[in-house]
C-alpha cells in the first residue's frame, strides 16, 4: 500500500486525561519466538519464518486483526518509513536496519506491531493524554492474541527473553510524553528530572534515546523491566508522572501570577510568527508551538486546539513535510515549505481570532 | 567519611538509590564512583552497555585465566561467545540465557536491581510457573515463622509446602 496522504494518529487527538501536560502515553512489549535466534543473528530464512508465524497467527485471528494493515519495510520508500517514525509508530531501527522487517498497523494508528526489530516482536500502543493503563490493556490484548499461534521465548527466572538485557523480564517499556514549559522556563526541570533516574526512570527528548529536549517536550520511561510486575512498573511511572504534572501546574500558576502579560505576549507573538514567518527551522517551530500550547493551556489563547498543535508537531518534521509538499526537499527548501504548511492549517484559526 | 569501595580515599560522592522500594546508600570517592559507573547512572540515563559490561568483567573476575575462560563461554545454539556479548551488548538467542547463566545474573541485578521475573507469564506453562512462585512465597513464610518461633504456623506451612511439592513433581512427570 502506498502512503501518500497524511492521516492523524489516535494520539494526536489531544484528548484524554491530563491532556494539558501529557501529550501521549505509550507502552511497548518485547517478545521473541522460541527456537529462532534474535533478529540480528538470524538468517534470512529465519527472519522470514518470524514473518510467516506472525501473519499466520494474525490470519487465524481474523476478526481481531481485521482493522490492521501490514507494511513490509522493503516495500516502503525511505520517506514513507520516516513518516511512520515521525508519528512514533515505528522505531528508527526498524526503518533503517531491520532485515525482513515489517509492521502491522491498526487503522487508527494506536497499535503497531513491529516485526524483526531488535526483538522478533515489539507490540506498541500509543494513546493521547495520560492513559498508561489503557495503553497497556491494548498492547496486552494483542500479546495474548499473538500467543495463541506463537511459542514465546520465556524463562521462569528471567521472564520474557530479549536480545538486550535491559528489556528482559516483562519486556515492558512504558513512557509518557510531557510538555513542561513552565518547569523548563523556571529552570526547575533539571532538579526534578535528575531525581527520576534515582527511582528507575529515564528521561529523553522527543525522539527517544540520545535526542535532546526541544519544544519543552520530555519523554519519561521506566528503566527496570525485571523483578517488578507490569502493574508495578505502570503504577510507578503513573505516580511519578502525576507528581511532575502537579509541579508543572504549580510552576504555570506562578508564571501566570508573576508575569501574566509577558506570557500572554509570548504566546501571541509565537502564534504570529507561526502564521506570518516565511523561513523557519523545525527547532524554531517546535519552540513556537510550545509557546502557543502554553498560552492555550493557560486560557490566554483560544480559537485553536490541541489536535492542531499535535498535528503541527508532526508535519514540521522533514519526511512528513516532504510528503505534504509532494516532492523531495533539501534542508533549505524545507525551511521555506514549513511555514507554508503551518500557515495553511492556522489560517482558519487566526482569521477567526482577528474578526 | 571514607570511600566504601577502596577504603582509602575520602568519599565525596553520595548516592541514594531506591530499587524495588529498597533504599541503598553508597559513599564513594570520585575514582571509585567513576569505576563503578555510578556517576553515569545518576547523571546520564543513556549509559552505554559497553561500560557496564566492562566494569562487570573487571569487578567480578580475578585473574586473567578466569577471564579468558569466561570470555570463551559459548552458547551451544547460536555460537555467540560471552566476549562477543560483552562487546555487542546483545544476546544472540533465547538459549544464551542458560549458556551464560551465572555470568548474566550480576549484570541483570545491576540493571534491574533484581534477577527474578515476577510479571506476566505466557498461558502455556502458566500453571507450573505460578505454582512455583507460590511455593517460593510459602518457603519464605516458613523461614520467617521459624525465626519468630511460631512453630505451629511453621508446621502448617511445612505440610502445605510438602503437598505442593508432591503435586508439582507429579505434574512434572505427566508433562
Amino acid at each position: 500500500m502506498k502512503q501518500d496522504a497524511f492521516v492523524l494518529s489516535r494520539w494526536m487527538e489531544g484528548t484524554g486525561p491530563e491532556a494539558d501536560t501529557v501529550i501521549s502515553s505509550r507502552v511497548r512489549i518485547a517478545r521473541n519466538i522460541e527456537g529462532i535466534p534474535f533478529p540480528y543473528l538470524a538468517s534470512d530464512e529465519q527472519t522470514a519464518a518470524v514473518l510467516a508465524q506472525v501473519s499466520q497467527t494474525a490470519a487465524a485471528q481474523k476478526e481481531a486483526f481485521d482493522d490492521f494493515v501490514y507494511h513490509r519495510m522493503a516495500d516502503l520508500s525511505h520517506q514513507a518509513k520516516q513518516v511512520l517514525v515521525e508519528k512514533h509508530l515505528i522505531s528508527p531501527f526498524l526503518a533503517k536496519e531491520s532485515h525482513n522487517g515489517g509492521v502491522l498497523l491498526r487503522r487508527d494508528e494506536a497499535v503497531s506491531i513491529l516485526i524483526n526489530e531488535e526483538d522478533h516482536l515489539r507490540i506498541q500502543a500509543i494513546l493521547p493524554g495520560l492513559q498508561l493503563e489503557e495503553a497497556w490493556q491494548e498492547a496486552n490484548r494483542y500479546d495474548d492474541l499473538l500467543e495463541t499461534g506463537i511459542n514465546y521465548a520465556f524463562d521462569e527466572r528471567y521472564g520474557y527473553l530479549t536480545a538486550c538485557p535491559t528489556n528482559v523480564g516483562t519486556g515492558l517499556r512504558a513512557s509518557v510524553m510531557l510538555h513542561l514549559p513552565a518547569l523548563i522556563m523556571t529552570k526547575q526541570v533539571n532538579r526534578l528530572l535528575g531525581a527520576l533516574s534515582q527511582v528507575g526512570l529515564a528521561v529523553r527528548g522527543l525522539y527517544g534515546e540520545g535526542t535532546e529536549i526541544i519544544g519543552n517536550l520530555v519523554q519519561v520511561s521506566n528503566q527496570i523491566t525485571l523483578g517488578l510486575t507490569e502493574e508495578e512498573i505502570l503504577r510507578n511511572l503513573y505516580g511519578v508522572t502525576r507528581q511532575i504534572i502537579e509541579q508543572e501546574q504549580q510552576a504555570r500558576q506562578a508564571l501566570l501570577n508573576d508575569s501574566r502579560q509577558r506570557i500572554t505576549d509570548r504566546s501571541w507573538r509565537a502564534l504570529g510568527l507561526l502564521h506570518y514567518a516565511r523561513i523557519m527551522s523545525s527547532q524554531e517551530a517546535m519552540q513556537l508551538l510550545s509557546d502557543v500550547r502554553l498560552g492555550y493551556d493557560l486560557g490566554l489563547i483560544d480559537n485553536i486546539d490541541r489536535k492542531l498543535l499535535n498535528e503541527l508537531l508532526v508535519i514540521i518534521r522533514p519526511a512528513t513535510l516532504q510528503l505534504l509538499a509532494g516532492k523531495e526537499l533539501g534542508a533549505e527548501d524545507r525551511d521555506l515549505e514549513r511555514p507554508l504548511q503551518i500557515k495553511k492549517r492556522l489560517n482558519r484559526y487566526v482569521d477567526k481570532t482577528e474578526s | 567519611m571514607i570511600c566504601q569501595e577502596c577504603g582509602q580515599e575520602q568519599a565525596n560522592v553520595f548516592i541514594t538509590k531506591i530499587i524495588n522500594g529498597k533504599k541503598i546508600e553508597l559513599h564513594l570517592c570520585e575514582r571509585c564512583a567513576r569505576e563503578k559507573e555510578e556517576l553515569e547512572f545518576s547523571f546520564q540515563p543513556q549509559f552505554t552497555l559497553h561500560n557496564l559490561f566492562g566494569g562487570l568483567l573487571h569487578e567480578n573476575i580475578r585473574g586473567s585465566r578466569d577471564q579468558i575462560r569466561i570470555a570463551k563461554t559459548q552458547c551451544p545454539s547460536c555460537a555467540l561467545t560471552f566476549a562477543q556479548f560483552s562487546q555487542i551488548g546483545r544476546l544472540g538467542c533465547s538459549d544464551c540465557f542458560a549458556a551464560f547463566g551465572d555470568k548474566l545474573q550480576p549484570l541483570l541485578r545491576r540493571i534491574h536491581g533484581s534477577a527474578r521475573h515476577t510479571g506476566k507469564v505466557p498461558r502455556r506453562g502458566q500453571g507450573a510457573v505460578l505454582a512455583k512462585r507460590e511455593l517460593e512465597r510459602l518457603k519464605e513464610e516458613l523461614h520467617r515463622a521459624v525465626q519468630k518461633e511460631e512453630f505451629e504456623e511453621a508446621a502448617r506451612l511445612r505440610d502445605q509446602i510438602r503437598a505442593m511439592e508432591k503435586d508439582l513433581e507429579q505434574g512434572g512427570n505427566e508433562a
